[in-house]
């Protein structure tokens, strides 16, 4: 089985604090701790298990800027065979269509079985993964937390819906999947490892090796733009307890017995 | 003039919540928009839900098939491009059909996409502003869209104010005739129940709740104490699960557990609005949390700054000794 997995850099929620720039309309990127996608990690190690079961290979591919290349490296350290990083000046600005479109062009010179993302990304929306399905007109299925291999023509999928649920179905291959966390335990990835795949050769594309028309992608392509980011006023948000821990504990105790807590 | 659709779900012939939630959508898109329901299923439940949707909406359409009566997300998208005139702004929600539909709909309508959107401010000529959250919550965005050629854009449950209804008195028009070919490569098979673990979180008045901010499995232990101080049960969010630290009936969330209780402990929990959307009731919040700007602090009603690490213990000490 030949697989593509898509992969995005992103700000690490767990390592940063988020703070506005001095203008206030973009974040304080200065200090950004930057990973891979939670998500993401999911969807290659899936990948890679598939591999180790049925045979074939597991590329990563990116669309960044040079900074991005770390992120495809430390997935190769996983165990992903190929990394291909896509950018070019004209990329930037893309919405997420214009995103599914470079990555569709380079789906298209390859071929894959099977085409993995991650169910969604720093921005939430979960958009890449059925954008490049519909253009390529394959099957999609997206918060997938398992997938059976039938045979070289068929999957089947489990997607996990509200409450917990899990919604079978059967895709056609080639197909696009979306990849929900907890569908498996992602191996960890040392220093080593990282060493070990430091020198690996990673392509880099830009428009022109895709055969993409510029204006189809970047910001000129893109319908929704991002204006800026603020921090929303939202009343009175909670009651902040303040003192030494015994004080705040003091006056927790007392609220919890009010409230039934206690 | 601008025309809204509103996709409205519905499970066992109960359309969900959001179908009061998209007319007040709606109205901050474009007050002057015709807003038209479109349900699709199959047999007597389908009908039952057009005919609930005709005293909230104005218009409703309904498509009849077969091969709809399972809410397959690559079939429905099939009808809608049918069935939707181009340039038309289609709603949907943002739940796990919302996310398997709407990406592909945008592409195959050739219209703009937004996704999760929790507010709008309005349209300008063909752009249309709108209010997005990244990074979990932890900042929102402004966004616009060119919607010359029509928008996909999935609202956030619970985000915009339900409508009363009840008198629309709306026609219902039938639709299934202009469904075109519903064959599809992604065949529904069936759903599997969620597994029923050794605890009731829904039973308890009181749930500690751990979530990412507990680090180690180890630490778990620390939540246990301070529970059974509090007579209270463990619950977490949804990172927990994912690293096996707890079983899945322990996770609150939209795709884990709703709970109802009295007092709500978040600890080490950052408050994404599916997390949120698991608690119901508004239950007494409190957020223990290292960073002053997590969102949840936003919602609770109390909220302290501290590691969860050293302040549990400390609480289930001080519990202990009243
Ligand atoms: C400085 C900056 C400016 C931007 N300007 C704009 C703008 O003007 N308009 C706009 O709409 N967007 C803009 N973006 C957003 C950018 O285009 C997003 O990468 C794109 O919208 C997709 O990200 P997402 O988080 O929505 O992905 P999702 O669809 O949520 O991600 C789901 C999955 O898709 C795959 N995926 C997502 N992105 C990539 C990628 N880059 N490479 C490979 N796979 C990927 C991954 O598998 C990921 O798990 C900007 C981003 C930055 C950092
Ligand atoms: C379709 C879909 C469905 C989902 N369903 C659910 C669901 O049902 N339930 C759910 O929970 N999530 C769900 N999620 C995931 C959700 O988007 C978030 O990723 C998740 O809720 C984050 O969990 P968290 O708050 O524990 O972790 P994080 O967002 O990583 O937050 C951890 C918090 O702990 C704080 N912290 C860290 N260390 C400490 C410390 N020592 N002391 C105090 N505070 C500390 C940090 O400041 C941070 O605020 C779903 C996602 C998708 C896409």
């Amino acid at each position: 089985m030949e697989i593509l997995v898509c992969v995005k850099r992103v700000p690490d929620t767990a390592e940063n604090e988020f703070e506005l720039n001095g203008a206030g309309n973009d974040l304080d990127r200065d200090d950004l701790v930057y990973s891979v996608n939670e998500w993401d990690n999911y969807a290659v190690e899936e990948a890679i298990q598939m591999v180790d079961n049925v045979g074939g290979s597991v590329t990563v591919v990116t669309v960044g800027d040079d900074e991005s290349e770390e992120v495809l490296r430390r997935e190769m350290a996983m165990g992903a065979n190929n990394g291909v990083l896509l950018s070019d000046d004209a990329f930037e600005g893309s919405d997420g269509n214009g995103i599914a479109s470079i990555l569709k062009a380079e789906i298209e010179k390859g071929n894959y079985d099977l085409i993995l993302t991650g169910a969604q990304a720093d921005e939430g929306a979960g958009q890449v993964g059925g954008m490049v399905a519909a253009m390529l007109d394959y099957p999609y299925a997206s918060l997938v937390n398992k997938i059976d291999i039938i045979d070289d023509k068929k999957i089947n999928v489990g997607r996990e819906i509200e409450g917990g649920n899990q919604e079978m179905n059967e895709l056609q291959l080639p197909c696009v999947l979306s990849i929900q966390t907890g569908i498996n335990e992602p191996r960890y990835v040392g220093i080593r490892g990282i060493r070990k795949v430091a020198k690996v050769d990673i392509p880099v594309k830009g428009s022109a090796d895709l055969g993409l028309d510029a204006d189809s992608v970047g910001a000129a392509g893109a319908k929704t733009r991002r204006v800026d980011y603020f921090v929303p006023d939202m009343g009175e948000g909670a009651e902040m307890l303040e003192g030494s821990t015994d004080e705040i504990i003091g006056k927790l105790i007392e609220k919890l017995k009010a409230k039934g807590g206690l | 003039m601008t025309q809204i659709f509103a996709y409205v779900p519905f499970n066992n012939g109960q359309a969900e919540d959001v179908a009061l939630e998209f007319p007040e959508a709606a109205k901050k898109i474009d007050a002057s928009a015709t807003l038209t329901a479109i349900v699709t299923g199959s047999g007597a439940d389908l009908d039952s839900v057009a005919g609930e949707m005709s005293k909230i909406y104005g218009q409703v359409i309904k498509v009849d098939n077969e091969a709809l009566a399972y809410p397959n997300a690559e079939v429905v998208r099939k009808a809608l491009v049918n069935i939707v005139p181009e340039g038309s702004i289609v709603l949907v929600p943002h739940t796990t059909f919302g996310m398997d539909i709407a990406p592909g709909l945008s592409v195959k309508m050739d219209a703009a996409y937004a996704a999760d959107i929790i507010d709008f401010q309005g349209a300008e000529g063909t752009t249309l502003k709108m209010i997005r959250q990244e990074l979990g919550g932890a900042v929102s965005t402004h966004v616009t869209a060119d919607i010359s050629a029509g928008a996909v854009i999935t609202v956030r449950p619970g985000a915009f104010a339900p409508v009363d209804g009840g008198s629309a008195g709306g026609t219902i028009t039938d639709k299934s005739g202009d469904a075109g070919d519903l064959s599809s490569k992604r065949q529904f098979l069936e759903v599997v129940a969620a597994e029923i673990g050794d605890v009731d979180i829904t039973k308890s008045d009181v749930l500690v709740s751990i979530g990412r901010g507990i680090e180690d499995e180890e630490n778990i232990e620390v939540a246990q104490e301070l529970a059974e101080a509090m007579n209270a049960v463990v619950s977490c969010s949804r990172p927990i699960v994912d690293a096996k630290w707890l079983e899945k009936s322990r996770q609150v969330g939209t795709s884990g557990q709703t709970v109802k209780p009295k007092v709500y402990m978040a600890m080490g929990i950052s408050g994404s609005f599916q997390h949120l959307g698991g608690v119901k009731g508004n239950p007494f919040i409190v957020a223990v949390n290292k960073n002053p700007k997590a969102p949840i602090f936003q919602v609770a009603d109390v909220g302290i700054v501290e590691d969860i690490l050293e302040f549990m213990p400390e609480l289930t000490e001080a519990i202990s000794d009243l």
